[in-house]
């Protein structure tokens, strides 16, 4: 289990300079406000949040490794799997829950959507977007499963069992009865696009950031 | 008895429990005019209350550590055991440059009541009658030497501890004490512990409990009157217990199926595994320092332990409000007090609203894991205090190195 998510936070740590993604989803949090990272890593968005920001700051991480390094820098960090341990999490325990390119490698990315947003007042997600048209060329003209700089695990080793397209994704919000408040398309350089429209985002972002809240 | 001179032995004459009435550590006594107010609806007093200390005190008396010790610990967490010789059971976490580091810290231990090692007890002399409590000592419970230690914190001048830092019923005690001092403790770390007894915690007890009271030399707790000890009877439940605080795993490894000191089975009942050698040599190095009544006491204080109970069946209820850092820490080879007892604790906290860090150390040790030097415990120890201090505003050792 540990190994997943270091697969993960070393891939994202490749692709993404300077981790535009982290500031960010740092931009979309309120400063003094209380804040779950669910999948913290190292815990360098937390303490991002608690220096800039001076946020209560959270997280939850699989890895030993990572709980360790959190807690030696102060942080409030808990070893656990956003898959089965949000259920414990009480109701509007937080202002804002934040998923970082974690959604792809959840057993059930729908439920852990939705406890996010019932814990927190707000949900932030950060995800690899399927839809890329990289990818997109791959399977139609390589007709095999991709395998990207940012995607560089092949199919039977990636711990990212359930990837979707920005489209996807906007799809499920609407499923569980839940509103975009920002969203924001990244290129691979992690710089993001300067068009709007939805289908240029699901062809030329590789990543989706997106603040959700609950409709009612 | 009857019929027979009541010979009474002092318990200072005892093999192993000269440590009851003359104990080599710091004492403090209470009078009957400060008794304890125990649980059990009556007043302890006088008390003595044994305790070692470490470091120094700062001026703003803010790096104050209590240790809590485990049920057969005592205050002799980092200097040499006055009976056994050996170092001081807490020394991988306790001493210089350690994570509760006596160069940083003030560190406080003391023995709880119903101990053995100077604290009052069961074999400590009842001074309405003049001769050891045994089983006059009223029931003591965690809450009680909690209760005990925040009189001797008092007694020191602090205020507010900066940590209390413990392991299984010392974890109980630190649980305990958040939940009745939680504006005396800045932070704390409960480990391989839980907030109540299990059904089987309990059974394991009671099955040492019996061995104790089966042996003819129990004689009902009189036993120190009578000049006889039980030691078969504690011995073996020390067998049964020291079973518990391992892992399958590491059992396996350490001696597997290993014949002591032959080549073939004898066809006897001797001890022909090394296993079996090894559970007797801890059942009998165990009864000469610790008194079998004392085991009943602490047995039975942790079999009584639910925390939740005294809150209205909530653990939340409990840590309400709390505003203690927590590092709550398991090891997931722990089957006496496991990581979802663990887990239980970090739930009710994180519903509080509490700070709390968890972390479930892997390793094969089971439960003893947390009186080993096991790396990743040790270093996030390390890490969860500094960063701790550092917010209490605790200056960094004087020789420089953190």
């Amino acid at each position: 289990m540990a190994a997943k998510t270091g697969v993960i936070k070393a891939k994202r740590a490749r692709a993404i300079p300077a981790r535009v993604d982290l500031l960010l989803v740092a931009d979309m949090v309120e400063a003094k406000s209380r804040v779950l990272d669910v999948g913290c890593g190292d815990g360098t968005l937390l303490r991002l949040l608690a220096e800039e920001k001076g946020v209560d700051a959270r997280g939850i991480e699989l890895s030993q490794r990572g709980v360790n390094d959190c807690v030696a820098k102060g942080l409030s960090v808990i070893q656990g799997d956003a898959d089965t341990d949000l259920a414990d999490y009480p109701d509007n325990a937080f202002d804002y829950v934040i998923l970082s390119q974690t959604l792809q490698a959840t057993r059930q990315p729908r439920t852990v959507l939705e406890h996010m947003l019932r814990i927190g007042r707000h949900a932030i997600v950060s995800f690899p977007n399927f839809g890329h048209w990289r990818i997109r060329l791959q399977v139609a003209f390589g007709g095999r499963m991709p395998v990207t700089r940012n995607l560089s695990c092949s199919w039977y080793d990636t711990p990212n069992i359930h990837f979707c397209t920005i489209q996807d994704f906007v799809a499920l919000v609407r499923e569980i009865d839940a509103k975009i408040e920002r969203g924001v398309a990244l290129d691979r350089f992690g710089a993001p696009l300067a068009y709007g429209e939805p289908w240029i985002w699901n062809f030329f972002g590789e990543q989706g950031v997106f603040r959700l809240t609950r409709k009612r | 008895m009857i019929g027979r001179a009541v010979q009474f032995i002092p318990a200072s004459k005892a093999a192993g429990l000269r440590e009851v009435d003359a104990p080599q550590s710091l004492v403090a006594h209470f009078g009957v005019d400060t008794p304890l107010k125990m649980d059990a609806g009556v007043s302890l007093g006088p008390l003595t209350i044994a305790y070692q200390t470490y470091g120094e005190l700062n001026a703003g008396k803010s790096n104050a550590i209590l240790v809590c010790h485990a049920l057969t610990g005592d205050q002799h967490v980092a200097n040499r055991h006055p009976i056994t010789g050996k170092s001081g059971w807490w020394h991988t976490m306790v001493g210089p440059n350690r994570p509760i580091d006596t160069n940083r810290y003030f560190v406080i231990a003391s023995n709880v009541v119903g101990g053995c090692m100077g604290t009052t007890g069961p074999a400590s002399l009842n001074p309405a009658t003049g001769r050891p409590y045994g089983l006059e000592l009223p029931i003591v419970t965690i809450k009680d030497m909690v209760f005990a230690q925040a009189m001797l914190i008092d007694r020191l001048g602090i205020d507010m501890l900066f940590c209390i830092a413990g392991g299984s019923m010392g974890g109980m005690q630190v649980l305990q004490w958040v939940a009745s001092f939680p504006d005396r403790v800045f932070a704390a770390m409960p480990i391989a512990t839980a907030a109540r007894h299990s059904s089987q915690n309990i059974a394991f007890h009671e099955v040492g409990r019996q061995a104790v009271m089966a042996d003819p030399d129990w004689r009902q707790g009189r036993y120190l009157e009578e000049g006889v000890i039980p030691t078969k009877g504690l011995a073996v439940a020390r067998m049964a217990a020291h079973i518990t605080y391992l892992s399958d795993e590491a059992l396996q490894n350490k001696f597997g199926r290993k014949l002591q000191d032959r080549s073939a089975p004898t066809f006897s009942f001797d001890a022909n595994f090394e296993i079996e050698n090894y559970l007797r040599h801890q059942g009998t190095s165990f009864v000469d320092r610790f008194d079998a009544n004392s085991y009943l006491y602490v047995t039975r204080a942790c079999d009584y332990f639910d925390l939740a109970a005294d809150y209205g069946g909530s653990l939340a209820f409990a840590f309400k409000g709390a505003k203690t850092r927590f590092c709550v820490v398991s090891f997931n080879s722990d089957w006496l007090y496991p990581t979802h007892a663990s887990r239980a604790i970090v739930h009710a906290l994180n519903a509080g609203g509490a700070s709390v860090s968890f972390v479930d150390i892997e390793t094969d040790r089971g439960h003893d894991a947390f009186l080993l030097d096991t790396p990743e415990f040790i270093s996030t120890s390390r890490g969860f205090l500094n960063a701790a201090a550092q917010a209490r505003g605790i200056a960094p050792a004087n020789n420089g190195t953190i």
